[in-house]
């Protein structure tokens, strides 16, 4: 079983929640931008939560597959549709053999998740599926994807008797979960350096918008604003960051780290996006505004449990529903 | 060897981190505390811990928040994880056994393989030679890893030829040797930089097919040992002609 991009779309790559245990090695951990949509989907097929995806950007690959397999969008949404015609994301989709899966606009978000049923069959690279551009490892052959990748699946359950001479199929339940996309208030907790920031800086920084500029990808994304002013002369030595780490730069504006930054650098670290907002962050992208809201760690704490109850229960309500759903459908 | 209590700030890096701070300092005893801290919490880590990154003068530990409020119970998850960092930091930590390598690298400092090399040596009023000899005279202590896979941050480099980073990045291939600072390193990929590059290693210091796929790791000693361009050649050819380490066990001394 496999899935062929037939036309390649501007940044897609396999991900899965990322490499960690080697950030003492400089080896950065990549992963999902948007960690809380990659379990969704995965927990909508029934995978294990953490299990590799596509993640696809606008404009996104046109995908083919080889069999029947079972799939599930989640994130952005980008019009996605079988044949031509429109699915939606948040559902469990069957698709026949020489189904063609693509994308066609931009309405909300900017990356989505493809899982499939089984997971797709790449080779893991230190314990982890995710791609990593710079090493050229990981993934699929360590890079994007191209026109003529040809991707294997683990599945070998035979799905045909489920879709038999059928179009496509979505089946007729989803998830209820809290909006993913245009929200732009980010949560964050204060930064090792934060007291250092004039009281006029800590004012803008709380209460106005940040843009987001062109200059936002995988690695962070730099936002605009009036420059903030901090009181320090002494330079900060190289340190290990953190996804949603901001830093301050020289010229006073700020650097959001994303998924795919660095292991360490050596600017002020004002603030850190909370856990359970970053998949809020992930889903903005230039020309986005944003505005940072400063909370506590007990608060982002209690938010990240909160999720991870969220995504649990309907893990398991998912997997009920597809086993319920196989039961009836299997002869 | 036994290793003084260093004063430190712990601090949370997001609530997925915290790091202990021991000054904003490059010296060779606050780093040595700080690997032998990762030491001990890699032989013992605390309940939760996901990975420990070790830096000049910082050692942050990731936990995984699910895991650590388990045990935290209705505790905050970062408190219970500073208090559990706070008792271990109290006492001194003892460890015989470190096993100190030395590597030897290769570097070929021909004018092709070192672009910014004559620019130095005129603004220091220097040879050539005598700035590869300042480079090669003395080891380097690995302090950390950063910014590339296996890109290691070295020191400290002789005064007489520190310079200041390039204003201005410019594109670096790999295998270039640079400064920067008090600073040395070895760029393992063509990449983007701001260091001053003077000399080349043949040798490539990342493999994606090795267990080991970075060659230097925290700690290490390195020596750079000059080469002439036919060597150069010859051992991009076939690397294994050169006998790179050195082991010693408890050698913390120069």
């Amino acid at each position: 079983m496999s899935i062929t991009v037939i036309k390649a779309g501007i940044a897609d790559s396999i991900q899965d929640s990322g490499r960690f245990g080697f950030q003492h090695l400089g080896i950065n951990p990549t992963g999902v931008m948007d960690r809380f949509s990659m379990q969704l989907a995965n927990a909508l097929v029934g995978n294990e939560v953490n299990e590799a995806v596509l993640e696809v950007h606008f404009p996104a690959s046109v995908f083919l597959f080889s069999e029947p397999t079972i799939l599930a969008i989640a994130g952005a949404e980008f019009s996605a549709s079988i044949n031509g015609e429109a699915v939606p994301n948040h559902h469990c989709i069957i698709v026949n053999k020489n189904d063609a899966l693509q994308f066609h606009q931009p309405i909300a978000g900017t990356r989505a998740y493809l899982a499939v049923k089984g997971g797709f069959h790449v080779t893991k690279w230190l314990d982890s599926y995710s791609t990593n551009i710079k090493a050229g490892v990981g993934g699929y052959q360590g890079r994007t994807l191209k026109k003529g990748d040809e991707i294997m699946m683990n599945n070998t359950t035979d799905f045909s008797l489920l879709i038999k001479n059928k179009k496509f199929l979505v089946l007729p339940w989803t998830v209820d979960v809290p909006a993913l996309t245009d929200k732009n208030e980010i949560f964050v907790i204060r930064g090792s350096e934060w007291d250092e920031l004039t009281n006029e800086s800590k004012a803008v920084f709380t209460e106005t918008p940040f843009l987001i500029t062109p200059q936002a990808d995988r690695m962070g994304y730099r936002l605009e604003n009036q420059p903030l002013y901090i009181n320090r002369t002494e330079e900060l030595l190289s340190s290990a960051v953190n996804y949603g780490t901001i830093q301050l730069l020289p010229d006073g504006k700020l650097i959001v780290l994303m998924a795919g930054h660095q292991t360490s650098g050596g600017y002020p670290r004002v603030a850190n996006v909370i856990s359970a907002h970053l998949h809020l962050l992930a889903q903005l992208r230039s020309g986005n505004e944003l505005y940072f809201r400063l909370t506590d760690i007990e608060t982002a704490e209690a938010l990240f449990i909160k999720q991870q109850q969220l995504l649990l229960q309907l893990q398991n309500a998912c997997t009920f529903r597809l086993h319920e759903y196989f039961e009836e459908h299997r002869h | 060897m036994s290793y003084p209590l260093i004063p430190y700030r712990l601090y949370a890096l997001g609530d997925s981190a915290i790091t202990i701070d021991f000054g904003n300092r490059i010296d060779e005893i606050i780093n040595q505390s700080v690997l032998a801290r990762y030491q001990q919490l890699k032989k013992n880590p605390i309940p939760g811990t996901t990975e420990l990154v070790p830096a000049y003068s910082t050692l942050t530990i990731y936990y995984n928040l699910w895991t650590v409020k388990k045990n935290s119970k209705q505790v905050c998850g970062y408190n219970w994880f500073k208090a559990q960092l706070e008792e271990l930091l109290q006492h001194p930590f003892q460890e015989d056994n470190f096993v100190c390598r030395t590597l030897n690298i290769p570097v070929c400092y021909d004018e092709v393989c070192a672009p910014d090399l004559r620019a130095i040596a005129t603004q220091k009023k220097i040879s050539a030679e005598q700035i590869i000899q300042y480079h090669t005279s003395r080891p380097y202590k690995v302090y950390m890893l950063g910014f590339l896979p296996g890109f290691a941050y070295m020191g400290e480099l002789d005064e007489r030829i520190s310079m200041p980073r390039k204003a201005q990045p410019v594109n670096i291939e790999a295998g270039s040797v640079g400064i920067a600072g008090k600073q040395t390193g070895i760029y393992p990929f063509d990449s983007p930089g701001g260091w001053q590059i003077i000399g080349k290693t043949p040798l490539q210091l990342f493999d994606k097919n090795s267990v080991s796929p970075v060659l230097f790791q925290a700690g290490d000693k390195v020596r750079f040992c000059p080469i002439k361009p036919d060597e150069y050649k010859q051992l991009q050819q076939n690397p294994s002609l050169f006998d790179i380490e050195k082991k010693e066990i408890g050698g913390d001394e120069q």
